[in-house]
């Protein structure tokens, strides 16, 4: 488990990071969300080394971070990267060498990486002969091409054609499943909320919200539930302990207690057929925005 | 790959698996030294200084450069020849009736027979002829008149070493002198340029690419200077070698044997301060590239550094009869590398003074080094607007 305990971060007089604290943990993708300027570059630097923190600690199953040990973390940077006039095998074998790996294997994984991502014919072209697409997929070899211990990706899928966000999903799903830390921040909250078992929300610099995704959607859910039968719901109105917060023909949404919904669902159920009854549970883009909705005007530094 | 990743997971499975150092190897294949600090910085370094060497070995601008600057080297060698009077043409040698039958169908010697001493040395002076040859109470016998420098074609066909005796002893070897000294300050000067622009190109493009950020995460900054800096000194001294090895043998090759025999040591003393001076100057060029982010912002943080490099180059042009200038230069580190070979070759150095100036251009490196080591790990990672050096050498305040 990789944990952040009160690191805390200052560019000048700007606080980028303010006593952030959270965990990734074994076999999860953490999704990280966060505005422009939140935090989540610095963070993620941090992490990885590459940025020392003012304050607070960064461990990996309670041992302080070491070179040698963040050596084995795949990092993919917001600011994408490579040689572009290096061949794509070669560099992916030199920065697997670079995090430790010996010569002989760099290469051969290398190779099959590339192989894996349907690059294999591209393996010894420079990489500023690949089309755009397949540079991205270059690039997320390179987070994987020396096998991470943890892994850390800035905004794996901005700027992703859809194919590349396909690969990508899929070599983050596989990552965890190994039992990797995997830990990644996107602007995209959709992919995010398909994705992501554990969600860390952070705004101005600290955070707002963490934990098991489920969990946040049920502490940020109202007691709301949608309604669909094959009939009218106009008599809804009249049922007592119900609160018609959106009323369409057959559809409708209502506020009201567990019992009142039961209560609710008896009586439509008494009416006809019901084709629908759930509660509505909000959507990520919700909770961010409800998250950091409430972010003190004084605390918005971060450019 | 498979049997890897099942490998990995089932270590990662273990209760507090450490995810680091303490990760068994993974088996022969897979294999991750557990490095410790300083090896790790050792070995990125390696790395680093590989990739550089690889990337330029490779390009076919540097590999058709280095071969026109070599046959450049060689073409200067045999200018000089000329220039110093060793024409492949017959020299013209004025004789007294005394010598002639000793030079008559001497290889490359063309005799014009005149009556007297006089007559000779009217015929140097005029021009008339390179040199005469006169009779001399001498252990030789005969004694040669030359206006500038003996002719090397008159000198073998001379079985025995006469006394010469120059008429203008000032312009000796003018020639000589000018183009050695020259010939130092221009390889150092262009070599120190070429790989030192090298150095900070590589510098900007990684920062441009954004792929520096890729290699922070897997080696320090100071391992990156360090193997960029060591990739291009082998380089550049490669290099360098090369081009001595190429004079050495231009001059044996057009029996300028004598040449070889004066700038030999001073040849050798220059590679050796070659190969500090340039550490120095390449730990500058990348420390100043690291403050721009753009190919385009390069010209004004490496200006200051190009200048230290052009001045030692224009000092030995300007002043290389200028005795106090030269022995200033030999000292200063900037300069030694350049100045030091050049009092060598004039033969005004004493033996220790190459080895306290080695010292002083030593102590310098390791300075410049330290203070370029703080400014890369400082603002390599900072893009967008130039990074001043106030920020870098102050307090630590990068920003993201």
């Amino acid at each position: 488990m990789l944990e952040l305990a009160g690191v805390s971060r200052s560019f000048g007089d700007v606080r980028a990071l303010d006593d952030v604290s959270f965990t990734v943990r074994r076999g999860r993708l953490t999704g990280f969300v966060g505005g422009n300027g939140a935090g989540k570059t610095t963070a993620m630097r941090i992490i990885l080394g590459v940025l020392s923190s003012d304050a607070g600690t960064v461990t990996l199953d309670g041992q302080p971070l070491d070179g040698p040990t963040r050596a084995t973390f795949g990092y993919m940077p917001e600011e994408r990267g490579l040689y572009p006039k290096m061949k794509v095998a070669e560099q992916l074998a030199y920065l697997a060498r670079l995090h430790g790996v010996d010569r002989g294997a760099a290469d051969r994984r290398a190779r099959a990486l590339l192989d894996r991502l349907g690059l294999g014919e591209r393996a010894d072209d420079k990489l500023e002969t690949l089309s755009l697409g397949n540079q991205q997929r270059a690039q997320i070899a390179a987070a994987l091409v020396h096998e991470p211990q943890v892994l850390i990706l800035d905004e794996p899928f901005s700027g992703l054609d859809p194919m590349a966000v396909e690969v990508v999903q899929g070599v983050l799903t596989e990552q965890a499943s190994r039992g990797v830390p995997v830990l990644f921040s996107s602007h995209q909250l959709d992919v995010v909320e398909r994705l992501c078992d554990d969600l860390v929300v952070i705004a101005a610099g600290t955070i707002r919200a963490a934990g098991d995704r489920e969990e946040l959607r049920a502490r940020f859910t109202e007691p709301r539930y949608v309604l669909r039968v094959d009939g009218d719901l106009g008599w809804l109105r009249d049922e007592p302990g119900v609160q018609v917060v959106e009323l369409a023909g057959s559809e409708a949404v209502v506020e009201a207690d567990p019992d009142g919904a039961q209560q609710v669902l008896r009586a439509a159920v008494a009416r006809g057929p019901v084709l629908e009854f759930a509660p509505v549970r909000p959507r990520l883009a919700e909770i961010f925005r409800e998250v950091v909705r409430d972010v003190p005007v004084e605390g918005k530094v971060a450019a | 790959m498979s049997a890897d990743l099942r490998e990995q997971s089932a270590v990662a499975g273990g209760a507090g698996a450490p995810g680091g150092a303490g990760v068994p190897g993974g088996g022969g294949a897979g294999g991750r030294p557990p490095a410790g600090g300083g090896s790790s910085l050792g070995r990125g370094a390696l790395l680093v200084a590989e990739r550089e060497v690889m990337a330029q070995v490779r390009s076919k601008a540097f590999v058709v450069s280095t071969a026109l600057l070599l046959v450049g080297i060689l073409a200067a060698i045999v200018v000089g020849q000329m220039l110093a009077g060793r024409t492949g043409g017959d020299v013209r040698v004025a004789v007294v009736p005394q010598v002639a039958a000793q030079l008559a169908g001497a290889e490359g010697i063309e005799t014009v027979d005149v009556a007297d001493e006089a007559a000779a040395r009217a015929a140097v002076t005029s021009g008339d002829v390179t040199a005469a040859v006169l009779t001399d109470s001498g252990a030789a016998g005969v004694r040669v008149i030359v206006q500038d420098s003996a002719p090397g074609a008159l000198m073998t066909a001379l079985t025995v070493a006469p006394d010469v005796e120059v008429l203008n002893p000032a312009s000796a070897d003018e020639g000589v002198r000018y183009l050695i000294t020259f010939g130092f300050g221009l390889v150092f000067m262009a070599s120190a340029l070429s790989f030192g622009s090298t150095i900070a190109q590589s510098t900007v493009t990684e920062k441009q690419t954004r792929v520096v950020e890729l290699l922070l995460a897997a080696v320090p900054a100071r391992a990156l200077l360090a193997g960029k800096v060591l990739g291009n000194s082998v380089l550049a001294l490669g290099q360098t070698a090369a081009i001595a090895a190429v004079a050495v043998i231009g001059l044996v090759v057009t029996g300028q044997d004598d040449v070889l025999a004066l700038v030999g040591a001073p040849m050798v003393w220059f590679v050796v301060f070659f190969a500090v001076g340039f550490v120095l100057l390449a730990a500058m060029f990348a420390a100043a590239a690291s403050l721009v982010s753009r190919m385009e912002d390069t010209g004004p943080v490496l200006t200051p550094v190009m200048y230290l490099v052009m001045i030692p180059y224009f000092l030995v042009v300007f002043f290389n009869d200028n005795e106090v200038v030269l022995r200033v230069m030999s000292y200063v580190p900037f300069s030694a590398p350049v100045g030091m070979p050049v009092r060598l070759f004039l033969g005004d150095a004493a033996w220790w003074e190459p080895l306290v100036a080695l010292v002083v251009l030593a102590a310098a490196a390791a300075g410049v080094i330290a203070v370029a080591a703080r400014i890369y790990e400082r603002s390599v990672l900072r893009t967008g607007a130039r990074v001043r050096l106030s920020q870098v050498l102050g307090r630590e305040r990068v920003t993201s």
